[in-house]
């Protein structure tokens, strides 16, 4: 199938690549572009291991096709980190062990920032709700929620 | 870093220190197995049998190689024949020959430049079949008429007059078992079954291979166990093992699944094929589910006898284990000696068949067979307990297995701290709670033996005094940090100081894999040996310098120091001096130290969970739950708790969710994450726990290995207290929630 | 001499004994031993066993050592996850 090329930016920079109409989001980052930061556990939305943001929606990079990027901004895990600071979230996530394989990580990172720009000090149970669309088999989630708990008090300036 | 426990006297053990990959791990930095690329790499895509047993007459694949940019296709007439045994086993799981023997056997590989290209060829490929009856259910399996799907395939211990179904056969016990019964009380005798599960971790397979013609290649992949796969591919093809170097990527989780090929030789036979291009191979979620790993079903008979006190005085059971359709897949040899280890009971026997089905080969899944066992054996003594108005965690404590108590599997118990986890759940005050209308509270507990097993470890001292640690177990959860911790410890040094990188096969012996929750105990064990080691040759190189005896020098805090006033008045010699000065003072300082690891001390575990079932709907609740195991010594205790809550989540999964459904046809009818569902963040409370420490002697710093038990109590926990909360006993898993909802109807109408 | 206890199954294979007595100073003597004494137990030898030496389970080592007086037990071959 004849390839589309495609404009975008993906987090802050200017990128161009040609897609096949039937490739997605996912693969296009992945494989185009090098950012394999980004996961894919199952290719059909279920698992929230290729959370991106695509004009600050959340969404799941293998429900989107590469050529629906054209023109828009997406936002990576490899854009997460603001000129080799950590975001609080990928800080806490490493001191509360909130990882084992770390593969879900990635895009849990992605859906709790997420999260946290929409509802700063969100209850146990809203973490727990706005994360079920990322499955994490390791940790039994106790560890990534305490750690999104964390996060959320330290960027409200309560820690 | 807070101390948790100081009473040991440890500066690091026992500390929670930040993982050394946890930086790449939160920026998308760290490379899992589809992360990796090669110049010039192909892709590759696995055409798969659509039927549950079926003889393949024709595989054709003209069109596909007609295709512009496809430049590869193998299937079993490409591998090598005159395979046995296991061997065998992996080759035909690898590709099917004559027969595709469950939904989703391989069947043939091709490889293409890009993938989509590669996916189109393999729908071009034609395979013809003839379709013949098939058994995915282990009972229906062992009926006279049900479909033979290996003719002579069982071993020596089969009996004669089983179905020819039945491959393998054990039986132990010890005890009057008949007295055992008439001596107690109340004796019940009930059946349990358990779906088979999946590992379910959420990286899929992937690898990239490469191959010349001459038969050398390399690969990239996510596994377990590198050495496990260079040995297996070099079987399945016919290739001698060194001329294949496998390092392995960062793992996206294992449980077990990932302690085996499933399709790996195909990415360096397609290499082969295509002039010796790299392949990428990596499975669709479909394809992990239908193909991949999962665990046994079983369907088991228990009996109990029991005195009014609760005395156990014999037990009993009977289990029928299905692993697919290969031999020696099913986990009955670790399941029947796991059924009553628990219990210290003085009459019991143990029977076990395992059963062939048109299903995929089974893998490990974290104490294979525990939690089967456990849900059987732990269901019916609360059942009995609940019987006779006694307390779950007396009765447990009061049969306990202790030190000295002769095991169900034979030998007697070294030192163990299954009484320690029963007193702590006890103790706790979730135990205490009360409980509202619709709730219920269930306890079980859970053994798995761990291991040791084949190790290689080599440290090498720097120019600076930093040490870099080259282990052979991938890190799943934690264990670099762990490793790092007790090397450290070992030579006095800041924990920063040591970096611990799992290495490919060129660089050590063999190491077995990640596997029998192994990686802290066995690498961690071989590591401070390799310390040991390095200590000596540094405390030499200190005496030369100092021109006294090496047996006057001792090392302490990270320096060589005279070992006492007659050695001599000399200052401490810190590992960065030593560091810095050995190139002019012998050479490079190591350590290395090989050894099949001994000394492995058995773990046990104690669960309490509250649970709520809506009698409307039959949906189970987790309200809160408890874990309480003996780690032996907690190395690292953040990774340990997470061990215990990961297991936990894995067994309530599998208690209330998860299942293979295969429809009449044979086919999985359940192949994406949205309908084999696992626990989500919403389905489950905060996971308590509590670390019991009863040091195990056979390691240096008193680990048991931590990785397995958490799974094993939860299935028969959450089905005691979904019996008190609902008032119904399920002896089939998952609970989910129409099963519940048709007991609690039926249990209305009774 | 140690004594080596095996499961029901393999009883037949050594004459109906649940407990044999064999020579060797490792796992891997005794199962040579046994192989010997009882040739029908060879093929669960070769098959794979674990075994357990006085209360220590042994996966896969024919090096750990046996004393003379030692209680062994055979099991299946162990597998972890």
């Amino acid at each position: 199938m004849k390839k589309v090329h495609v404009t975008t930016t993906v987090n802050g920079d200017p990128v161009e690549f040609l897609a096949d109409p039937r490739e997605t989001l996912l693969d296009c980052l992945r494989n185009h572009l090098d950012l394999t930061g980004t996961k894919e556990g199952c290719g059909t939305g279920d698992c929230g291991a290729c959370s991106v943001t695509l004009d600050g929606t959340l969404v799941c990079s293998c429900l989107v096709l590469g050529v629906e990027a054209e023109g828009k901004k997406v936002e990576t895990i490899e854009g997460m980190a603001s000129e080799g600071e950590l975001h609080p979230l990928q800080r806490q996530f490493i001191e509360h062990a909130a990882l084992q394989c770390g593969f879900c990580t990635p895009g849990i990172l992605v859906a709790a920032k997420s999260l946290l720009e929409q509802n700063p000090d969100p209850s146990e149970s809203e973490i727990r709700f706005w994360l079920a669309g990322n499955l994490c088999r390791c940790t039994g989630y106790d560890k990534i929620v305490r750690a999104v708990q964390d996060a959320a008090a330290e960027m409200r300036g309560a820690a | 870093m807070a101390k948790d426990e100081i009473t040991k006297g440890y500066k690091l053990v026992g500390t929670r220190p930040n993982r050394p990959d946890g930086l790449d791990k939160v920026t998308g930095r760290a490379r899992y197995g589809a992360d990796f690329s090669l110049p010039g790499m192909l892709w590759a895509a696995v055409v798969r049998s659509p039927h549950a047993h079926a003889k393949i007459k024709r595989i054709d694949a003209t069109k596909a190689l007609a295709l512009d940019g496809v430049k590869a296709v193998v299937t079993r007439a490409d591998l090598p024949t005159g395979l046995e045994g296991e061997d065998l086993n992996l080759q035909e799981n690898t590709l099917a020959g004559e027969k595709a023997l469950y939904d989703g056997h391989a069947v043939a590989a091709v490889a293409a430049t890009s993938a989509l290209l590669a996916q189109d060829a393999a729908r071009l490929i034609e395979v013809e079949y003839e379709v013949i009856p098939h058994v995915t259910d282990v009972d229906a399996a062992m009926q006279p008429g049900a479909p033979v799907i290996r003719e002579g395939a069982a071993d020596y211990s089969v009996p004669e007059g089983m179905h020819p179904n039945v491959v393998r056969h054990m039986e132990f016990g010890h005890g009057d078992v008949v007295a055992g019964f008439a001596a107690a009380d109340i004796v019940r005798e009930e059946t349990y079954k358990t779906e088979a599960t999946h590992q379910g971790y959420i990286e899929p397979h992937a690898c990239v291979g490469q191959m010349g013609e001459d038969g050398r290649g390399e690969m990239w992949v996510c596994t377990q166990g590198h050495w496990y796969i260079r040995r297996m591919c070099a079987a399945v093809l016919g290739i001698e093992a060194a001329n294949l170097r496998v390092t392995p990527s960062e793992i996206g989780g294992g449980f077990g699944g990932k302690t085996t090929i499933f399709m790996e030789p195909l990415a360096l036979a397609l290499s082969k094929k295509a002039g010796g291009r790299p392949v990428k191979l990596v499975m669709s979620r479909a394809e992990v589910l239908r193909a991949t790993g999962p665990t046994a079903s079983a369907s088991m008979d228990v009996k109990i006898g029991m005195k009014k006190d609760g005395t156990v005085t014999a037990g009993q059971v009977m289990f029928r284990m299905q692993g697919g359709a290969f031999v020696g897949m099913s986990p009955i040899g670790e399941a029947l000696p796991c059924a009553f280890a628990c219990y210290d009971i003085p009459a019991l026997k143990h029977e076990a068949v395992e059963v062939l089905t048109n299903r995929p080969k089974a893998a490990a899944y974290r104490a294979p067979g525990s939690p089967m066992a456990a849900f059987a054996v732990e269901s019916l003594m609360d059942e009995m307990c609940r019987e006779l108005g006694l307390d779950p965690i007396d009765v447990r404590l009061k049969n306990a297995a202790k030190e000295g108590s002769k095991s169900s599997y034979g030998p007697v118990y070294n030192r163990i701290g299954l009484v320690e986890t029963l007193e702590a759940a006890k103790a706790h005050p979730n135990y205490a709670i009360p409980l509202g209308p619709n709730q219920g509270r269930g306890v079980a507990s859970g053994f798995w033996f761990n291991h040791g097993g084949e190790t290689s470890v080599s440290l090498a001292i720097g120019e600076d005094g930093t040490v870099q640690v080259s282990i052979g177990t991938p890190d799943i959860g934690g264990s670099r940090a762990s490793i790092a911790l007790m090397t450290a410890e070992t030579l006095g040094i800041p924990y920063e100081n040591v970096r611990v990188n799992v290495v490919e096969t060129g660089a050590l012996g063999v190491n077995e894999p990640t596997h029998g929750s192994r990686a802290t105990f066995a690498s961690g064990k071989a590591a401070v040996e390799a310390a040991r080691q390095a200590i000596k040759e540094m405390c030499r190189r200190a005496a030369a310098e100092w021109e006294i005896e090496p047996e006057a020098v001792e090392w302490k805090d990270g320096a060589a120091q005279p070992a006492g006033p007659n050695a001599g008045k000399f200052p401490p010699m810190t590992i960065a001096e030593i560091g810095a000065k050995m190139g002019g003072t012998g050479g490079p300082i190591s350590g290395h130290h090989e050894t099949n690891a001994g000394g492995v001390g058995a773990s046990f575990g104690t669960h309490v969970v509250d649970v709520e079932v809506d009698p409307e709907t039959g949906r189970t609740t987790v309200l809160r739950y408890l874990v309480v195991q003996d780690a032996g010594t907690a190395i690292h205790p953040a990774y340990v708790e997470g061990q215990y809550q990961g297991g936990a989540a894995q067994g309530i999964g599998w208690a209330l969710n998860e299942e293979y459904v295969y429809g009449a046809d044979g086919r999985l009818q359940n192949t994406v994450f949205l309908d084999y569902r696992i626990p989500v963040a919403s389905d489950l409370p905060m996971i308590d726990t509590v670390i019991v420490e009863v040091p195990n002697p056979g390691h240096p710093y008193g680990v048991r290995g931590v990785g397995e038990t958490g799974i094993t109590p939860p299935l028969p926990a959450l089905a005691g207290a979904v019996a008190a909360a609902a008032g119904v006993r399920l002896r089939s898993l998952p609970m989910s929630p129409p099963k519940v909802l048709a007991a609690i109807k039926a249990a209305r109408q009774a | 001499m140690a004594r080596v206890h095996l499961w029901s199954s393999l009883r037949r294979f050594a004459e109906g004994q649940e407990v044999v007595e064999v020579e060797g100073a490792t796992v891997g003597q005794i199962f040579d031993a046994l192989a010997r004494t009882y040739p029908g137990l060879a093929p669960a030898i070769a098959a794979g066993l674990s075994v357990a030496v006085d209360g220590e389970v042994i996966a896969n080592s024919r090096s750990a050592p046996v004393r003379p007086d030692s209680e062994v037990y055979l099991l299946q071959r162990l597998k972890g996850g």
